[in-house]
Formats: structure tokens, C-alpha cells, sequence
């Protein structure tokens, strides 16, 4: 990762929150356009999910990162703390990989 | 500045307080992360303190040690930011409030869960303390916490304890909340297949900007979507 990089994302990340926050102020958008932006994490929190679980680069497989998140999600939904889900799921993929 | 009721600072900072606490585990495991990516630790720190905005950095993160390209490690960290333009509107009559070189500072701290605290106040006075006790406290605990797991993770092997698999454990916790509306399950169901099914076809990356295009299914108008969205991170 670079240093432009990371400047980069800084500076569009700051000026979205600028652009809401300071300079249109109380204007509002089309409310059309604020639920497809409040849709986005969704969307794409979901796909991270899945790209980072069941690919390799180009590849589609099942590993045992799958049984280290059915453990997280199982643990989100029962809404144990976060410190818990995270040494959960990780832990059962680690285990997994111990052991098989 | 007005001055801050005494009693509502409290409750703010106690709220805070556990907010951080997440924020804290959440921002360590980032830095953990951010290193395994390849980022220094003032690298990984510097991100949080400048972006500050959690999902965005995960993805970031997420897209280069998968391997993809800086183009799109940004595409998908840029399309997650979107969402701070909406949270800023909202936070707009609490700002206005302050002069300018003020505003300008707490703009970096429009995120979820400050937004999530303001307005579930119902009058001015208490959403200006919510805003300006709370932002500070979260700020800190998300870099703090970044600082700590870039200098952890750069002293430990992180795949050695199979720390990648983290990714996604991290990134369910924060699709949780938005998963409360339909559109929400439509949206990310949408997302994950083509983050999946697209993968053998395409660069890596590039998937997930296709999966992007659930945010779509908010043309339609549907049940409106969660207030507090808190996931444990900016």
C-alpha cells in the first residue's frame, strides 16, 4: 500500500463527509439517491464476505474459512460482543486448519 | 462553543465509553490487518487518523491482500465513503452551530455511530454535547486501537495464526445492522453472488465494484432504512 494511496482515500473520504456536513448542509438530496448510498455497505460489506470466504484470487472453493464465518454469523445473530465473535470465528477456521 | 450541560456529558461519555470499547478491539484488529497488507505501522495509523471511516478502510485492506490493484482496492473503498455525504446532511444543523475551523474538524467525524447518537436526541442542546463529547472519545479509540494492532501485527506472523481469516469475520459484524430491511438482504444477497460467481471471470477486485450495484435495489421505494446502523466500527 502507498502513502498516495492513503492520501488519496483521505482526501474523497474527508469531502464526502465536507459535501453532507459543510456545504450542502440542510439542502437535501433526492431521496432516491440517499437510500441507494445508505444501500451501499450492504451491498458491498456483503460481497467482501463472500469474495474473502469463498475465493482464492480467481478461484471458487470451499475452505475452512466457511466454518469460521457460519461460527461468526451464528455469534453476531445471538449478538455476543464483538471481541467474542471475532476470537470465534477466527479460531474455528484455525482449529480447522490444525486439525484437517 | 456553547457550554456542555453536565448531567447530558455523562450519559455521552458513558455511551461513548462502550462504543469505544469496540472501536478499540475493532480499530486493533484493522492494524493487524493493515500489516498483513503490507502497510507500515505509521502507514496503517495514519489511514485511521485521515480516513477514519472503518468499512472503507477494511475493504481497502481486504482488496490489496487478495491481490487486487490499487485501482480497485479504491473503487470499493470510495463507493463505501458514499454513505458519510447522507450522515453529514444530517449532522449539518448540529455543526452549523460551531465557526467554520470547528465544522471543519467534526466534519472528519461525521461516521454511523455518531450520527446514530445525535439524532436519537430530541433537542439541540443535547445533540451538540452528543456530537462534541462523543466524536473526540471515538476518534481516539479507533486510531489508539489501529496503533496497537499495526505494532502487534508487525511483531507476530499474522497468517501463522491464521489472522486472514478475520476478513470476513470482521466484515459480518459490520453488515449485521444493515441487514434489518429487506432492500438490506436483497441488496447484499445481490453483492454476494456477484462477488463469487463473477470471480473466475474477472480481475480480482473488480467483482466486488459489480456487487456495488445492489445499492440499485433502493430505486424502489421500500421500507425505509435503519437509523442506527453501529457496527463496532467508524
Amino acid at each position: 500500500m502507498s502513502w498516495a494511496f492513503i492520501f488519496a482515500l483521505a482526501a474523497v473520504s474527508y469531502g464526502f463527509k465536507l459535501l453532507g456536513a459543510v456545504i450542502v448542509g440542510q439542502r437535501a438530496m433526492p431521496p432516491v439517491l440517499e437510500r441507494c448510498l445508505l444501500l451501499i455497505p450492504a451491498a458491498l460489506l456483503a460481497g467482501l464476505i463472500a469474495k474473502d470466504t469463498f475465493t482464492v484470487g480467481q478461484t471458487i472453493g470451499i475452505d475452512a474459512r466457511a466454518a469460521g464465518l457460519a461460527v461468526a454469523a451464528l455469534a453476531t445473530w445471538k449478538k455476543l460482543p464483538f471481541a467474542v465473535i471475532i476470537v470465534l470465528g477466527v479460531g474455528t477456521t484455525a482449529l480447522i486448519r490444525l486439525f484437517v | 462553543m456553547n457550554v456542555f450541560r453536565a448531567p447530558d456529558a455523562r450519559r455521552f461519555i458513558s455511551a461513548s465509553l462502550i462504543i469505544g470499547v469496540a472501536f478499540l478491539i475493532f480499530g486493533m484488529s484493522f492494524g493487524v490487518l493493515a500489516v498483513t497488507a503490507d502497510a507500515s505501522v505509521a502507514q496503517a495509523t495514519v489511514m485511521s487518523l485521515l480516513v477514519f471511516t472503518g468499512a472503507s478502510q477494511m475493504s481497502a485492506v481486504s482488496v490489496f491482500a487478495s491481490g487486487g490493484t490499487a485501482a480497485s482496492a479504491m473503487g470499493g473503498a470510495v463507493l463505501l465513503a458514499g454513505r458519510n455525504a447522507v450522515y453529514g446532511l444530517a449532522l449539518s444543523p448540529v455543526l452549523r452551530r460551531s465557526p467554520l475551523p470547528i465544522r471543519l474538524i467534526g466534519a472528519q467525524w461525521v461516521i454511523d455511530e455518531t450520527t446514530a447518537l445525535v439524532t436519537a436526541e430530541d433537542d439541540d442542546s443535547s445533540r451538540h454535547t452528543a456530537f462534541w463529547v462523543s466524536a473526540p472519545i471515538l476518534y481516539a479509540s479507533w486510531c489508539g486501537g489501529t496503533f496497537l494492532g499495526a505494532v502487534i501485527g508487525s511483531n507476530i506472523n499474522p497468517s501463522d495464526f491464521g489472522l486472514d481469516a478475520a476478513f470476513p469475520v470482521m466484515f459480518v459484524a459490520m453488515l449485521a445492522p444493515h441487514l434489518r430491511t429487506t432492500v438490506g438482504r436483497r441488496a447484499a444477497l445481490f453483492g454476494a453472488a456477484a462477488a463469487v460467481l463473477l470471480a473466475p471471470f474477472m480481475p480480482i477486485g473488480l467483482p466486488i465494484l459489480v456487487s456495488a450495484f445492489g445499492m440499485l435495489f433502493g430505486i424502489s421505494r421500500g421500507e425505509s432504512l435503519p437509523q442506527d446502523v453501529s457496527d463496532g466500527a467508524p
